[in-house]
């Protein structure tokens, strides 16, 4: 371990703390309850696509079907709730875990697939989620599950006079998501995932255990998202298929890191930082989304970005000596 | 259920089927040739729905005569495009999948965003064309017309691009670069040029899907998106880069979802060919056909 790598590792996390607590109290200023909702968004989509981050950046396996997990978050905590009386934040360790466990059992099969093919198979598999759950009956099919409103509290995590408890929760899921990364980064997984990222055939020839080590990224990965899932349903308090399985979720999860910097510590949160508010602003400010603006928007924004920074926004603060491994 | 139901089924079936194989040749035929997705595709076909829907509003083209036109617009832009963005995409040196990838999908959403904008998301649709909500009837099997048109148009479709790669001068060129892009531009082969005709094809030949299914589907901004993940799997389950893999693909997948109709409730029918889908590439990892 050189030197520089463990100074900018004791950087990152002072710099993180700072942020976090600069955030923490963001709440005393910002009392517009339109803005808050845009904070909030944004630390979520950051922790989400920070988790997204660890299977498809660090570990190269580009998945556009982490909607099928923020979903199985979300319907696990308010079936359990609704069905069993189970406290949410039960049913988030909960809708976790149930993730986190399939993800590992389509990894069996999906790991033997390769660039678009598994891309494809992971669209797929979220597709067929969402068309399962919109025939489920005793889960509300296409109707979804309207979440009982018993008042504010924080046992029930439901608020209906203020945001903020969301904001605190949508913060420290955004900081797990980040610590878990940054931990991870330099562990033996972290170092296995960039291996079996950069050329799978030699990392394997090398001793890495590559099969293991993306079950592993996918279930930390599935775990995280499910949570934030949880978060979602709890947030607004009513789900239905399309509305936390739809294709859009995968797709918003991917883009922060792919603006930021995918397989980078801090791509994930600079890309929700600039795209997320950019989105709400658009739709907010233009009226809907039915003129579609939002959506020219942020997809011109994606073009330019892959094409003229492929490692993302990070990359213009990066000294040029550094641009060696795609961190 | 009756044989005779079975057989109406399955007919409809292999109809759709041929249609799907057309949607989905050209994401074969560019991906066999540079090794890229284009993961617009859905939206190229939903332009080519609204071209001609557009011909038929204002100048009363029937979608039949117009289809020839709105494939040879595709041509233009799918070679545009290749010139314009993916070019470049294709020289990233860094995160080279992601840059491909992402690209193409931001393009989707940019082009989805501008019919949104444009045409509005409402439902369109071509009124008393020739072939809408006509059906013949063969030997008692109910076959509807539009979509039987489509079917004889595929075959012809993939009967044409056949002999234009195996028996022209650019098909075979075509052929040759993909199999060694480096070995062509020595024989003096211009590998750019290559690759915008490959784009140029491969838009037309789903421009001419679009067209022939303009008549007897909605047309919307979104209405890419179903037909393109159906237009993914059938690649994928034929085996990515293979056109002959597109046509057997897009067979399977009709009747699957003809099969899946008849035993599960119709909302479940793309269930069936997501299954057989997962079942093919599990078994082979190259889909069917594929080779590499």
């Amino acid at each position: 371990m050189d030197k520089d790598f463990a100074a900018r590792r004791r950087r990152d996390l002072i710099i993180a703390a700072v942020l976090a607590a600069i955030a923490a109290l963001t709440p005393l200023f910002v009392k517009d309850v339109v803005v808050q909702n845009i904070l909030i968004l944004t630390l979520m989509y950051a922790g989400l696509s920070q988790s997204w981050n660890i299977l498809s950046g660090y570990c190269g396996q580009i998945s556009l079907g982490h909607a099928l997990y923020f979903g199985l978050g979300a319907y696990t905590t308010e079936l359990l709730f609704t069905k069993f009386g189970v406290l949410p934040w039960f049913g988030m360790l909960a809708g976790g875990v149930v993730s986190a466990l399939i993800a590992m059992g389509l990894g069996y099969p999906f790991f033997r697939l390769r660039g678009h093919y598994f891309v494809i198979a992971t669209i797929v598999i979220a597709e067929i989620g969402l068309l399962l759950f919109h025939n489920w009956e005793w889960a509300g099919a296409a109707m979804g599950i309207t979440i009982p409103i018993r008042g504010d509290s924080w046992l029930k995590f439901q608020f209906l006079r203020t945001k903020l408890p969301y904001f605190y929760f949508a913060l420290a899921l955004c900081c797990l998501a980040w610590f878990v990364t940054w931990w991870l980064e330099n562990s033996k997984w972290g170092f296995w995932w960039r291996a079996v990222k950069d050329n799978p055939d030699a990392a394997e020839s090398l001793g890495v255990d590559v099969f293991n080590s993306k079950m592993g990224a996918a279930a930390v990965s599935a775990f995280l998202v499910a949570v934030g899932g949880s978060f979602y349903a709890q947030f607004v308090s009513y789900i239905d298929p399309e509305s936390v399985m739809g294709f859009q979720f995968s797709l918003l999860m991917a883009l922060p890191a792919v603006l930021g910097g995918i397989g980078t510590l801090w791509g994930p949160v600079l890309g929700a930082a600039i795209l997320i508010p950019l989105t709400e602003l658009t739709r907010f400010k233009l009226g809907g989304s039915g003129r579609g603006v939002d959506l020219i928007v942020y997809g011109t924004l994606i073009v330019l970005i892959s094409l003229a920074l492929p490692r993302g926004l990070l990359s213009l603060f990066s000294r040029p000596k550094k641009t060696g491994a795609a961190r | 259920m009756t044989a005779q139901a079975i057989i109406q089924s399955l007919a409809s079936g292999l109809l759709m089927g041929l249609l799907y194989g057309l949607i989905a040749v050209g994401l074969a035929l560019i991906f066999g040739l540079m090794d890229v997705t284009n993961f617009a595709h859905g939206e190229f076909l939903m332009i080519a729905m609204y071209l001609s829907f557009f011909l038929f509003a204002f100048f009363a083209i029937d979608p039949l005569l117009s289809a020839p036109l709105v494939a040879a617009a595709l041509f233009v832009f799918g070679a545009v495009i290749y010139l314009l963005i993916v070019r470049f995409a294709m020289r990233a040196k860094a995160n080279a999948g992601m840059v491909q990838i992402f690209t193409t999908f931001g393009l989707a959403i940019v082009m989805r965003g501008l019919a949104q904008f444009f045409f509005t998301p409402d439902y369109r649709s071509i009124p008393q064309s020739w072939l809408g909500g006509k059906t013949i009837s063969i030997a008692g099997i109910f076959l509807p017309e539009p979509q039987l048109v489509g079917a004889l148009v595929s075959i012809a479709a993939f009967a044409g691009l056949y002999v234009f790669i195996h028996r022209t001068d650019f098909g075979r060129a075509i052929e040759a670069t993909r199999e060694d892009p480096g070995a062509v531009a020595l024989v003096g082969i211009d590998k750019n040029r290559v690759f915008a005709f490959g784009w140029g094809l491969g838009a037309a030949l789903v421009g001419l899907a679009g067209a022939i299914m303009a008549s007897f589907f909605y047309i919307y901004p979104d209405v890419g998106a179903s037909f393109a993940l159906i237009a993914y799997v059938t690649v994928a389950l034929g085996g990515f880069g293979s056109v002959f893999g597109a046509f057997a693909g897009g067979i399977i997948v009709g009747l699957v979802e003809a099969t899946t109709a008849l035993v599960l409730p119709p909302s479940l029918k793309s269930v069936g060919i997501y299954a057989v889908y997962l079942l093919v590439v599990f078994i082979r990892p190259r889909g069917l056909f594929g080779s590499i």
